[in-house]
């Protein structure tokens, strides 16, 4: 850089600007057409060096004086450049007022100290749960993890130390709760009452739920607790925080706690725990030889005093399905287990890839030439994919192959509604129920499709708009699950005796 | 077991924070309940496993509240004025210098140049180019000012007839230490080491030292600490614009050097120098800062950051739950604006301790109190307010004493949480000068820069491993 290449302007103005800002300026006028070097600068020594090492000749200035000093290709190129400084002056002053410069949480603990909410709802993927999860802990407030994938130890770290601060981790896996009247995760509308439910299943409190609401009792709320907690590893640390607190709530007036069969140990420790309560506590326990949910809802009511109802059906009909298997595909775990242990009595073993013993195990095809029924909500099964109760793409490819196998007589399936639930499952699931029955008629079959449709009137999507959409279809359809797959399998035992 | 007051199951939930699908937070929302959705993305590749056990790990908690209590509590005042020599035991031949430790044969232009100028101050080499066998031989040593409880902008060097401002927190008597500023332009923490910087230095050690000390001693401690609160409210980040910090030490320091019996003339000097050279008070917010950290230093299982530093190679962390172990990367580039005819080809990637200042919460991280700084990258207000506010994203508190009153008065974002930064990917953004490539040049501009991100999973993979021992 030479001073006798091309063109030199130097001015002095009477300004300030702070030295950042001309900064700024000097960038964007040395940008501009025609300029070669530009330094606009308040007159400092340091400044006049800068000039002089530049090879600007600088007049004699003091630091209140703005230097402009340009370095133009020709003369010609000076009133653009001048241009340029001016709008450079006043662009910068233009960008002192704008927008707030708000920024999102980008953390469970960032969220939860801005909002101050006294519970944290997680459902991120399976392996970053915890760290969410344990954020909401550490900053006091109750968290649910509806994620499912997360690892056994994590989750005894998360219960070990919420225990310690008398705070309540519902999950991981749970997929429903009901605090202070708000559904939380998949979801059903409720009419409020004294019932307490703790869970260590999701869909299994669905059903309890929903027979509940059919019967007119209401509920005062329901903590899930996730199905690993009364495990032996677990240890039921959850589900005693959740009976203490439905016991310290005032209006809860009788706690049902709704759970496969714990661990020995742990039922032994939760019992006692539950026996010591000021609330009575009932226990729907779901295994061989015990009630399923439908019985264990009865019994309730018998307790409470409040008659049991007929248990809704739509589309009930003569069915004269062919010799085969039944095929039950689910979207709920605990209806799925429900019905294996129901239809089981009757069947005999049923192939699962949540099998009730681990011969029974289904391979990664999900086939078997046997009684089958499929969890497609089991963890296996949601890695990178949606919940079946949001997704049902899984499910309905399955259902079309089952339809299609010659070996299939019966289907059952299950529905799932409330809150977080797919808005309209009849939607999908109906004409695809009708194509089943046809491709099967047409093939010379009579194909029997049992649906479970857990849900309550006041759903968003509404137990009788979708129960009337599937029997329409041609598919039979209970409110009570227990009461489908007894249904179910009582018409596969006529198709092969 | 302690139990705590929880609203009952039944009464009316007050709110509801959900991370991730948006699905359901929909769906709480529709049934009135206000719904603070976090923006949640996986965290940096490689950490998820890491992170579940750390961020699990019991001890966590609590070694982050005494982490962050141990700095909040620090209390810097200026004590005293005097050679390394005498504070900090350096002998002929050793120096100092920023950033992580450091062999000769990777050091930059700037930190070369520090180096030579150094020792050509200390009288060990007549010719700044005699130095470079002395350090290649290993007949000068080089460590880290981090080790000696001392911090230096830019390259950091320090040699033994330096002077060090002295800062103590009277509660503890703990100290940490820092050089005088030379001021701006052609500087030897810059890489310069011209006879116009020697002449400085010179003048520094012969007449600005002594009289500083006699000033300090003779008076009461200096409150920089508090001098930094009120700097937050006028303008200053504590680390590119320390303006009201530098008037307001000559403020406190002006009665004292006047009366000090010094010959008038050299008072005068020195009253010029320290008004004329706005940076003056970077050298005592730096050390401020490194006090406050230090008292942050080996808790087990805390994931606290207690020190950033360059040294024009590498950019360095030190987190609290692994003692003394640097995690390292290449230093990057700083993003902003160059002086004179200099440009990006002249620049030295990012150099100095100064960081020290962010790892404390103010700098970068308290940009927002300082919306001039923005323009170093051709930002505008609302980046300077959104920096401040991701800040605090990546941070475990707010510091009650420093606080920006564009934000209402919020605390500046305090202790840079490890985890929270692998978790977010956002990285702590610090303001800093920029040095020339070469030695001799010295400073070519000023902006904005992050760390390299791959430290934070190194440090958080050390934490991981400690916790996983633990259990």
């Amino acid at each position: 850089m030479s001073p006798s290449d091309g063109f030199t302007h130097m001015e002095l103005r009477t300004a300030y600007a702070d030295s950042v800002t001309l900064l700024q300026v000097s960038r964007d006028v040395a940008a501009a057409p025609g300029v070669l070097a530009a330094q606009v600068a308040m007159g400092t020594p340091l400044n006049v060096e800068v000039l002089a090492g530049m090879g600007f000749d600088v007049p004699t200035c003091t630091p209140n004086d703005l230097v402009v000093a340009l370095r133009l290709e020709s003369e010609e190129a000076l009133p653009g450049a001048l241009a340029a400084v001016a709008s450079a002056l006043v662009v910068t002053a233009r960008q002192d007022n704008a927008a707030t410069g708000a920024v999102r949480p980008r953390t469970t603990a960032s969220a939860v100290r801005r909002s101050g909410a006294p519970l944290a709802l997680v459902s991120v993927p399976g392996g970053h749960a915890a760290v969410e999860a344990m954020d909401a802990l550490n900053e006091g407030a109750d968290v649910m993890i509806f994620s499912d994938n997360v690892p056994v130890d994590q989750e005894v770290a998360l219960k070990r130390l919420a225990a310690d601060r008398g705070l309540l981790v519902m999950g991981p896996d749970c997929g429903t709760a009901m605090v202070g009247g708000v559904g939380l995760g998949f979801a059903n509308v409720m009419p409020r009452g004294d019932v307490g439910i703790v869970a260590a299943s999701g869909t299994g409190c669905q059903q309890l739920m929903c027979l509940l609401a059919t019967a007119g009792v209401g509920v005062s709320a329901a903590l899930g607790v996730g199905g690993r907690d009364l495990s032996t590893e677990v240890g039921g640390l959850s589900t005693m925080e959740a009976l203490r607190r439905l016991d310290a709530d005032p209006s809860v007036h009788r706690i049902v706690l709704v759970s496969k069969p714990p661990a020995a140990e742990v039922a032994e420790a939760v019992q006692a725990y539950a026996g010591a309560l000021s609330t009575p506590v009932d226990l729907a326990l779901l295994g061989p030889g015990r009630a399923d949910l439908t019985r264990a809802t009865e019994e309730l009511l018998g307790s409470l005093g409040v008659p049991v109802p007929t248990w809704p059906v739509w589309g009930a009909r003569e069915w004269h399905p062919g010799p085969g298997y039944l095929r039950g595909l689910f979207v709920g775990g605990t209806l799925c287990d429900e019905a294996m242990l129901v239809a089981g009595e009757r069947l005999g073993p049923i192939r699962s890839n949540i099998p009730l013993a681990p011969e029974l195990a289904l391979d990664e095809s999900l086939t078997a030439d046997a009684h089958l029924m499929v969890d497609f909500g089991d963890d296996t099964l949601t890695r990178g994919r949606a919940h079946p109760m949001i997704d049902p793409g899984l499910r309905l490819d399955h259902l079309a192959r089952a339809a299609a196998d010659p070996a299939t007589a019966v289907l059952l399936l299950d529905v799932v509604l409330g809150n977080g639930a797919e808005p309209d499952p009849a939607a999908l699931l109906a004409p695809a129920v009708t194509a089943a029955i046809t491709a099967a008629r047409e093939a010379g079959r009579e194909l029997a499709v049992v649906v479970a449709c857990v849900g309550t009137e006041d759903d968003p999507q509404g137990l009788t708009r979708q129960a009337q959409a599937l029997a329409e279809a041609g598919a039979e359809v209970h409110l009570s699950n227990a009461h489908a797959a007894r249904r179910a399998a009582s018409l596969t035992t006529g198709a092969t005796s | 077991m302690t139990v705590v007051n929880r609203p009952a199951s039944s009464d009316t939930l007050t709110g509801l924070v959900s991370a991730g699908a948006g699905h359901f937070a929909t769906a709480v929302e529709a049934q009135g309940v206000p719904v603070e959705q976090v923006e949640w993305q996986p965290p940096m590749a490689g950490t998820t496993d890491d992170l579940a056990v750390v961020v699990t790990d019991p001890l966590r908690r609590t070694a982050n509240q005494r982490a962050v209590e141990a700095v909040l509590a620090s209390q810097a005042t200026l004590v005293d004025v005097a050679p390394a020599s005498e504070v900090l035991g350096l002998e002929p031949g050793q120096f100092l210098h920023a950033g992580p430790p450091i062999t000769w044969d990777r050091t930059s232009g700037p930190m070369r140049g520090a180096l030579m100028g150094a020792a050509v101050f200390e009288g060990l080499v007549a010719d700044a180019e005699d130095a470079v066998a002395l350090f290649e031989g290993g007949r000068f040593s080089l460590e880290p000012c981090h080790h000696r409880s001392a911090v230096g902008p830019m390259a950091g060097v320090v040699s033994p007839s330096m002077w060090m401002f002295v800062l103590e927190d009277p509660a503890t008597g703990r100290r940490a230490f820092c050089s005088l500023n030379e001021g701006l332009g052609k500087v030897l923490r810059f890489g310069a080491y011209g006879a116009e910087v020697l002449e400085r230095l010179r003048w520094m050690s012969a007449v600005l030292g002594p009289l500083l000390r006699d000033t300090v001693r003779a008076g009461d401690p200096i409150d920089v600490t508090g001098i930094l609160t009120q700097m937050l409210q006028m303008g200053d980040e504590g680390h590119n614009r320390n303006r009201s910090g530098t008037l307001m030490v000559l403020r406190d320091l002006a009665p004292g050097l006047v009366s000090s019996g010094h010959d008038a003339a050299d008072v005068a000097e020195v009253l010029r120098f320290i008004g004329g050279n706005e940076h003056f008070f970077l050298n005592l917010s730096m050390p401020a800062c490194k006090l406050a950290l230090d008292s942050a230093r080996d808790i087990d299982g805390s994931t606290m950051v207690v020190a950033m530093a360059r040294n024009g190679t590498e950019f360095g962390i030190q987190v609290s739950g692994t003692g003394d172990q640097w995690f390292t990367g290449p230093a990057q580039f700083v993003d902003g604006l160059y002086l004179g005819g200099f440009g990006p080809e002249d620049a030295n990637p990012d150099i100095g301790d100064s960081a020290i200042a962010e790892t404390a919460g103010i700098g970068g991280f308290s940009m927002a109190t300082a919306p001039a700084i923005v323009r170093f990258v051709g930002g505008t207000v609302p980046d300077a307010l959104a920096t401040t506010r991701r800040m605090h994203e990546i941070t475990l508190a707010k510091n009650p004493r420093w606080t920006i009153p564009v934000l209402e008065f919020e605390g500046a974002p305090t202790g840079i949480d490890v985890t929270a930064v692998c978790r977010t990917g956002i990285l702590p953004q610090i303001n800093t000068g920029m040095a020339g490539n070469r030695a001799g040049i010295g400073q070519v501009g000023a902006g904005l820069v992050t760390p390299p991100a791959e430290i934070f999973p190194a440090a958080l993979a050390a934490l991981a491993e400690r916790a996983r021992s633990r259990r």
